[in-house]
């Protein structure tokens, strides 16, 4: 019998259940694009089929970073940058959860880009959700990775001398199964990505554009976008590394010259998450560890019996 | 110092193979019936540079090193670099014979592998031998290995020619030779093993008086590490996740929960930096693990605000840190105890955390247990603060002291029945009351019916929502610091990790903390046969402070000499801090020169600030005065 019941209940679910009891007033500016990923996200769960309650969301630092405040589920407002090795590690632990991670532009490229690199190249069975807005919208508008060349803040008040981070790119090379770019302009797309990515069985990579009206406002408003799955223009195999990479640069390059590129990038859906490869070699049992510390007949391992080789 | 024990020296170069033929020989003296201490010196490099590790036997207790040693066997550093005209690190070939050779003591017995050394190189070798009736037998340890096997196996041949020279029994070497590999290498060892025994006792008179101690023991003894203690401590505990980044003298107990993780069912994670490593921890223990992380000074500065966000969120993770000589890289296989402040206060805020400074292997064992057991009943981060001397440090102590049954009970953490009378009462959980008995506020875990909260890093209020109201501020800071308190109050009635040692009614005190427990009470014994009244405490619980226990002892003596591996006497502050009195009592005596002191060093420390003096001449310790409060 499990401990945690909430996990694998069959039954309808409403996207009203991830509304909080006390619903919390967003710090959120009208106009933000954050609250694109919150409607998405509450309209992807039900069709994930996954409930609040097994549901795990880390979030990181930033106006991002508040996502847990007005989602209802299992939360962790975590610190600047850290959201993926907090939400890594809890999956491992109990991999029935449901675990998603989200926080900004300058918290996952920046900050938690080492976390970024290694939580991908790993492989989690897990969301990460990145809000692109290209700028630090909660300290008041600095330069952030993804902040183009040239960009004039007062932390560079002659303009970034920085070319931006390739996000894309970045998961793909190092190791996201699934790579996809959407923008809160376009909630239905931002909704199926967001279901895609959480039924993914591996590391799903969302760079999530979201308008910052207030400390961006000259930047655009990601409109127009183009689906590339639905442009005609593109034509690319998504599960060919090498055409998902060259669309991947093809986007990034378009976004600092007005042309929003949105869709999946890159999908790989042949290799092994982190615990199944862990679970092969032996490395992480196949019975949740959390549900271990409920189990009154598991008979626990002793110190004392690895004594032989001290004698 | 007992009259009978063996201080045998094996030095070489890093990658001769000192460290395994050393725990070899050192169960073989405990097979014997002897009880051992090991000290372990080595330079931080794989190949080549002068590395020893002294075994120091006796049928009596040894809870230290000794002062110097009675045996060197210098194998010579067949890794060493060709010395250039004035190279700075000069013939590093010859170290393992030239240096230190002055600690030998008087009568003592020296085996040289001549196949490698040329003891003329040595100024005044001769003489120095003549003067301090050393004795010396000389043998090509390399040439026999080569015959027989491969140049490694010289370190066999110095063994075999120990024994010889000891009167040793060779079955026991031989049993755990046997027990460490086989085929065509075992029988080349026993070969070279027998052929230099043979050899010392047909082809040399034997000059010497010193023989291996005998002994019996009446209980199983087990020869363990610190990192034994700390490791099995948390496996005994349930934690089966544990967290980490590679880092000198930290891997040892990182490493061996790996290797047994494997076996019970466990997770090892080795990730990119340590504050994944910390925050890794936090995501387990949140989810329901019993969870670990560590490092030594460099990674655990990495840890600090993760270690913060666990205080705040009040998830249980238990932390090691394995003190090695700083700042930055400093001396990273040296011991030190120069964290200590650091491990305190470490994050921003106000810290929350418990610290223990386990003294041996069994208070590494038992301490490391309350750290589990405090930092999920009480929500808190707990960490267990040691250093290179104890981490790699071996010695034997009784077998009884892991037959203890496992605890892994979860701590404060609420049931889904207990959810669900939770969501009648209140008409939903609240993870963080106000309320909660001393200081703990019970929580749930992810999956769990009824159970859904927010975790955050933001001060927040009782259901877990951000919250910068000034009243729920200083309920929750006071409610999350009252938790120290209770944790006081535990440790007075379920704990007793300070160590007190030497007469009760003595007039003077010797204050230390972790891994000096054993040379302050060696010490200690020698003082008060000299005739001095002098006794010891060794504190282990460095937050909470054991204030009772530490303020009593002071009060009992005219003045306390507080002994501490660090430059600016780090620990006394703690005292003074804590105590807030007592600063006309405390002397301190100081040494941060890379190697633990020896019993002799603190005797004499003692003796020269009891004359007033504040210089010890002939030692690398320092001695600050007291400074008041």
């Amino acid at each position: 019998m499990s401990a945690f019941n909430a996990i694998g209940e069959d039954r309808e679910i409403d996207r009203d259940e991830f509304t909080p009891e006390i619903e919390p007033q967003a710090t959120w500016c009208p106009g933000c694009g954050d609250f694109g990923v919150l409607k998405a996200l509450k309209q992807a769960m039900p069709q994930v089929g996954r409930t609040p309650e097994e549901t795990l969301l880390v979030t990181g630092i930033g106006c991002s970073g508040k996502l847990s405040s007005y989602f209802r589920s299992y939360g962790f407002h975590s610190i600047h940058g850290r959201s993926l090795p907090v939400a890594r590690a809890a999956k491992m632990a109990n991999p029935d959860l449901e675990v998603i991670a989200a926080g900004g532009d300058g918290d996952g490229y920046g900050i938690g880009g080492n976390h970024f690199m290694h939580t991908a190249r790993e492989n989690h069975d897990m969301t990460y959700i990145v809000f692109d807005n290209e700028i630090f919208g909660l300290t008041k508008g600095q330069t952030s990775p993804t902040s183009p060349k040239g960009h004039k803040s007062k932390t560079q008040p002659h303009g970034s001398a920085k070319s931006p981070i390739r996000p894309l790119s970045l998961g793909l090379t190092s190791g996201a199964s699934y790579v996809a770019r959407t923008a809160a302009v376009n909630p239905n797309q931002a909704k199926e990505i967001l279901t895609e990515a959480m039924e993914h069985d591996g590391f799903a990579h969302v760079d999530f554009l979201t308008q910052c009206p207030t400390w961006n406002k000259d930047a655009k408003q990601y409109v127009p976008y183009i689906d590339i799955q639905d442009s005609d223009d593109y034509d690319f195999d998504i599960h060919d590394r090498r055409e998902a990479s060259e669309m991947m640069h093809e986007a990034e390059d378009a976004l600092y010259e007005g042309e929003v590129l949105t869709g999946r990038f890159y999908v790989d859906e042949d290799r092994p998450s982190y615990q199944a490869e862990k679970q092969a070699t032996g490395d992480m049992p196949e019975e949740p560890l959390a549900e271990r510390y409920f189990d009154d007949d598991y008979e626990w391992e002793r110190s004392y019996d690895l004594l032989d080789r001290h004698k | 110092m007992t009259d009978d024990e063996l201080i045998w020296r094996i030095a070489g170069g890093s990658g001769d193979g000192i460290d395994s033929t050393s725990q070899n020989f050192a169960k073989a003296l405990m097979r014997s019936g002897l009880n051992v201490f090991t000290h372990r010196h080595y330079p931080s490099r794989i190949r080549g540079g002068h590395t020893y590790v002294e075994i120091r036997a006796s049928d009596e207790e040894v809870k230290s090193r000794g002062d110097g040693y009675n045996f060197l066997l210098a194998l010579g550093d067949s890794f060493a670099r060709n010395p250039q005209e004035e190279a700075y690190y000069g013939n590093e070939e010859i170290k393992p014979l030239s240096e230190n050779l002055d600690e030998l003591r008087e009568g003592g017995v020296i085996i040289y592998d001549k196949g490698l050394l040329d003891a003329s190189e040595i100024e005044n070798f001769d003489e120095r031998v003549e003067e301090n009736d050393w004795h010396v037998y000389d043998l090509d340890l390399r040439g026999l290995a080569k015959e027989y096997g491969r140049e490694v196996m010289r370190n066999t041949a110095g063994v075999g020619a120990t024994a010889a020279l000891l009167d040793l029994d060779l079955d026991p070497i031989e049993d755990l030779m046997d027990d460490a590999m086989s085929g065509d290498v075992l029988e080349a060892n026993l070969t070279i093993l027998h052929d230099a025994y043979d050899s010392l006792k047909e082809d040399y008179e034997f000059t010497h008086d010193l023989r291996a101690p005998e002994g019996t023991n009446d209980e199983e003894q087990v020869f363990v590490s610190g990192s034994h203690g700390i490791a099995y401590g948390a496996l005994d505990e349930g934690c089966r996740f544990i967290s980490g980044y590679p880092m000198t003298p930290w891997t040892d107990v990182y490493t061996l929960m790996t290797q047994n993780l494997s076996e019970f069912g466990g997770i090892s994670e080795q990730v990119e930096d340590e504050i994944a490593a910390a925050s890794l921890a936090i995501g387990a223990s949140h989810a329901g693990a019993k969870a670990m992380s560590g490092s030594s000074g460099g990674g655990f500065a990495l840890m600090s605000e993760p270690l913060g966000l666990a205080e705040i969120t009040e998830t249980p993770i238990v932390l090691v840190e394995a003190m090695r000589a700083g700042p930055s890289t400093g001396m990273p296989t040296k011991p030190e105890q120069g964290d200590l402040e650091h491990v305190l206060y470490t994050s921003q805020g106000d810290s929350n955390r418990v610290v223990f400074a386990p003294g041996d292997p069994a208070e590494c064992y038992r301490q490391t247990r309350k750290a589990f057991e405090l930092a999920y009943d009480y929500q808190i981060p707990a960490i267990v603060l040691y250093d290179q001397k104890l981490s790699g440090g071996h010695q034997t102590i009784p077998e009884s002291v892991f037959d203890e049954e496992p605890n892994p009970d979860l701590g404060s953490v609420v049931s889904e029945q207990d959810l669900e009378e939770a969501a009648k009462e209140a008409g939903r959980f609240k993870r963080y009351v106000y309320d909660g008995e001393g200081g703990v506020s019970p929580r749930s875990l992810p999956g769990q019916k009824g159970g859904n909260f927010l975790a955050s890093g933001n001060e927040h209020n009782e259901v877990g929502h951000i919250s910068e109201d000034p009243d729920n501020r200083v309920t929750q800071m006071n409610r999350r610091l009252a938790k120290l308190d209770s944790i006081s109050e535990d440790l007075a009635e379920n704990a007793d990790h300070q160590a007190v040692h030497g007469p009760e009614d003595a007039d003077y005190g010797i204050l230390s903390f972790g891994s000096t427990k054993g040379v302050a009470e060696e010490a200690v014994d020698r003082l008060n046969e000299e005739g001095h009244s002098v006794k010891s405490m060794n504190v282990s619980d460095i937050m909470p402070f054991a204030k009772d226990e530490v303020t009593e002892f002071l009060e009992s003596v005219d003045e306390a000499l507080v002994i501490e591996m660090n430059a600016t006497a780090q620990f006394r502050r703690h005292i003074q801090g804590q105590l807030g009195r007592f600063g006309e009592k405390l002397y301190s005596l100081l040494k941060y020169d890379g190697n633990p002191f020896e019993p002799a060093e603190v005797v004499s420390g003692f003796e020269v600030r009891l004359e007033g003096g504040a210089d010890v001449t002939d030692h690398n310790v320092r001695i600050e005065s007291a400074t008041g409060d």
